[in-house]
């Protein structure tokens, strides 16, 4: 079947515009932290060639092209997004912005946000300009999240706010924070609301994490009164959906950043690996060899899995559910992929700073990838999800 | 193109899935002719009712009284034949022979598609010699002899050759054994003297047949395309063949899979539902999540294959291993959560680990596949 005239225009259009637009700098694989670039108000680039893929994109609503225009995005329809996503895998084009306003926040704010929350706040995350943190674990909740105790106590006007969060991502870098806080103690799951604040209110302080991989991009972050004004003005209310109701947004969002983590899009994570793995170990042991055709395949199906996955969740057709499995088996794949280039780099993969590995980043990436099946639920969590709600299976 | 299925064949599979649920049923399908013994392994009657649906006909293009529909739609009527444990000729006769067939001159075309379409006609292909697919090797031969060849060799694992009214063979018409080129595919006839079969049950109660060639003349008209030139139809030939078992094995996969679902909803022990326990709530998630994965890859598969893409081939393996791999947990999975009564006969759960055991092998097992995607990725 031929892919209508429109859509044809649409290719060589895109084709045409990534070629005067996308840098050869941007076109080639990320290798460092800060080559991805996050925005916000302390940001900034690593060299001309990422501002200025940046700004080409952020002008034309490429940041989130699918977003309406009045928000800054291109306002592009599901075809056309698959379109330009292809041609920007095709040059292996880096993303221009990446941000939890993106993944996250948007889409809650495009759900459940006021007509002038969106204009406001999606505005200012298309163009890059206030990095956003998440806040929702806390100490005693994790899996368990609607356990979460952080306590907003009314005061009128505004709300002072104080407890713990923890393992917040770039929260010591983020300019403002989406938090889940308890406004009603008496009631689990319509008690909580989801706040929208300045991380530099008074009150708020962070204390970073070091990880496993010897980085520490997230955090402890402590409330300690407070004070959240109720309103940012006309039309724009601090919280996002109504008070009490926060939990719908929280889990809506989750939805968002399952699907996120999924690496559903495709691009590194869903390619296969094999060839690459021959170039670096010489010979391959002849059971590695078959572990990696055996990886490829998944990777290579999963691949299809992601592209139909965004092709019914454009047009509802997917379950709704279908985050949490494209989480579950995109983080599972994702560390048996760096398993496998463990095994392939050999002693050399050891390395942890050595200039010939790029700083260990076959080694820190593996240990990175073990928490992709933690992050934004567990892989357990997504197995109870599915049960639950896909295959509707019967208790608690 | 949005890889679901658009109204038109959300449409067919509307139709494909009530037939087979009405038609195919295992109990009036498989149990019936496997407990009568039947030396076909299907009912020519159902087959006519193929004929009727069109489904017959799907591939063969309109210019030949088919549907002259794609893969994708191909697919969606083998996934339902899975699901139903659905016996008949459709897998041999309506995607391989049919696609050898497209690649006939007028003649050949004209002999065999119509009672094909009417659902008069079964055909089988014969590639395999030796119990593991390895169609780079044939060594069947067919020599010139006069104005025709004369076919020897074996062939195994010809699914429905005992029932066929012609198979497609695979010979060497020249070079030696391992060469790519020098294959011819032949279309060889009911009665044509001198080949005999060997008919043997599978554990899926299907019939197959170990045949041998011994002297078979043929005349000129048996060529299917060119003489020398069939290595590149039999390539066609298998990765339509591919595809399509890969769309079965799916429906075999999804079927035990919402039979084992619903028994974890219906099974009490310890007074709980048996889909209470985590254990096996896991379980049943990740079996979900490899099902859904490998249907995606089928349905990506058919559709490169339907654009003619270059990729068709590579993806077409990527489909058979990861169905394999699934579909083989699917069935595993679903005889283990079903306790002792998924042990018994009478209890479908078991058909559909025979079925698949059966379609693991044909045209090439997730070994076979995984192995080829190696190959082709350059490793
Ligand atoms: C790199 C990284 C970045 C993160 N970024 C953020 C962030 O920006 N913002 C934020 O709010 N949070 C963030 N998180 C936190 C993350 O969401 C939690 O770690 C996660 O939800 C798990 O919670 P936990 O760590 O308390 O583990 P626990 O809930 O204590 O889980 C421990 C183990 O028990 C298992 N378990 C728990 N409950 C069940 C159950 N019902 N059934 C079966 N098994 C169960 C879990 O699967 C796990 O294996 C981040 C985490 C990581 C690792």
């Amino acid at each position: 079947m031929p892919e209508n005239a429109d859509l044809d225009a649409f290719r060589a259009e895109t084709r045409e515009w990534l070629e005067a637009n996308c840098p050869p700098e941007m076109r080639e694989p990320v290798r460092d932290e800060d080559d991805v670039y996050w925005g916000g108000r302390n940001a900034s680039f690593k060299n001309d060639a990422q501002k200025a893929w940046f700004e080409a994109c952020r002008d034309k609503g490429y940041t989130v092209p699918a977003w309406p225009k009045e928000y800054g995005g291109a306002g592009l329809s599901p075809a056309e997004a698959k379109v330009l996503r292809q041609e920007m895998a095709a040059i292996n084009a880096r993303p221009p912005l990446s941000s939890f306003g993106i993944w996250m926040l948007g889409p809650a704010l495009l759900h459940f946000g006021t007509e002038e929350q969106k204009r406001h706040f999606l505005n200012q995350i298309a163009r890059g300009e206030i990095r956003w943190c998440q806040g929702y674990s806390e100490p005693g909740s994790g899996s368990d999240l609607v356990s979460l105790q952080t306590f907003g106590e009314d005061k009128g006007d505004h709300w002072v706010v104080n407890g713990q969060k923890i393992w917040t991502s770039y929260a010591d870098n983020a300019d403002w924070i989406f938090c889940l806080v308890r406004t009603d103690k008496d009631d689990k799951y319509r008690g909580i609301t989801f706040m929208l604040f300045d991380m530099a209110s008074e009150g708020v302080s962070t204390k970073p994490i070091k990880l496993i991989s010897g980085n520490s991009p997230f955090c402890e972050t402590f409330f300690d009164d407070v004070k959240v004004p109720k309103s940012y003005g006309e039309g724009i209310p601090a919280q996002v959906g109504e008070v009490n109701r926060g939990w719908d947004v929280a889990k809506y969002l989750l939805g968002h950043e399952r699907e996120m983590i999924s690496g559903a899009d495709g691009g590194e994570r869903t390619s296969a690996i094999g060839a690459a793995m021959k170039r670096i170990a010489g010979e391959l042991d002849p059971v590695l060899r078959a572990e990696l055709a055996m990886f490829d395949v998944d990777a290579l199906a999963y691949a299809c899995m992601g592209e139909k996955f965004l092709d019914e969740i454009k047009v509802g057709k997917a379950h709704p559910a279908q985050p949490n499995m494209m989480k579950y088996a995109g983080t599972e794949l994702n560390k048996r992929r760096y398993e496998l280039m463990m095994a392939a780099g050999g002693s050399q993969a050891l390395e942890w700073d050595s200039e010939e590995t790029g700083g260990g980043k076959t080694a820190r990436g593996w240990l990175r990838t073990k928490a992709n099946s933690i992050e934004g639920g567990t892989s357990e969590v997504m197995l109870n999800v599915i049960s639950k709600r896909i295959l509707e299976l019967p208790g608690a | 193109m949005p890889l679901y299925h658009d109204d038109d064949q959300a449409m067919l599979a509307d139709s494909a899935s009530q037939f087979m649920r009405e038609e195919g049923a295992i109990a009036k399908q498989l149990r019936h002719w496997r407990d009568k013994d039947c030396k076909d392994g299907f009912g020519h009657e159902l087959w006519k009712q193929f004929g009727e649906m069109g489904f017959t006909g799907i591939l063969v293009g309109e210019d030949d009284g088919g549907l002259g529909m794609g893969h994708v739609e191909a697919g969606i009527v083998l996934e339902e034949i899975g699901r139903n444990l659905t016996p008949s000729p459709f897998l041999a006769s309506s995607v391989l022979a049919a696609t050898a067939l497209q690649h006939g001159g007028d003649e050949v075309r004209g002999r065999y598609l119509p009672g094909l379409i009417s659902g008069d006609s079964v055909f089988a292909v014969a590639i395999d010699e030796g119990a593991k697919h390895r169609p780079e090797t044939i060594r069947t031969k067919a020599e010139k002899s006069g104005n025709g060849f004369k076919l020897s060799g074996r062939k195994d694992f010809v699914v429905h050759g005992a029932s066929a009214d012609m198979i497609v063979v695979a010979a060497r018409t020249s070079g030696s054994d391992d060469d790519k080129d020098g294959i011819t595919l032949f279309a060889v006839p009911k009665d044509a003297a001198n080949m005999s079969h060997d008919a043997v049950r599978l554990v899926d109660s299907s019939m197959a047949t170990h045949t041998t060639f011994d002297g078979v003349e043929l005349d000129g008209d048996a060529v299917i395309g060119e003489v020398d030139g069939g290595r590149e139809i039999l390539d066609k030939v298998l990765v339509a063949g591919r595809v399509g078992s890969a769309a079965e094995g799916i429906g075999v996969a999804r079927g035990a899979m919402d039979m084992t679902v619903d028994y974890l909803k219906q099974r009490k022990q310890f007074g709980k539902l048996i889909g209470e326990f985590q254990a096996l709530q896991h379980r049943a998630a990740h079996l979900y999540s490899e099902v859904e994965i490998a249907r995606a890859a089928v349905i990506k598969a058919a559709q490169l294959l339907d654009g003619g893409s270059d990729k068709a081939d590579l993806m077409a393996s990527v489909a058979k291993a990861k169905v394999a791999a699934a579909a083989g947990l699917a069935v595993r999975e679903g005889v283990q959560m079903h306790g002792g009564i998924g042990m018994t006969d009478e209890y479908d759960i078991g058909l559909y680990m025979k079925r698949d055991r059966a379609l693991q092998e044909f045209l090439g097992d997730r070994y076979y596949h995984a192995g080829r995607v190696a190959e082709m990725s350059g490793y």
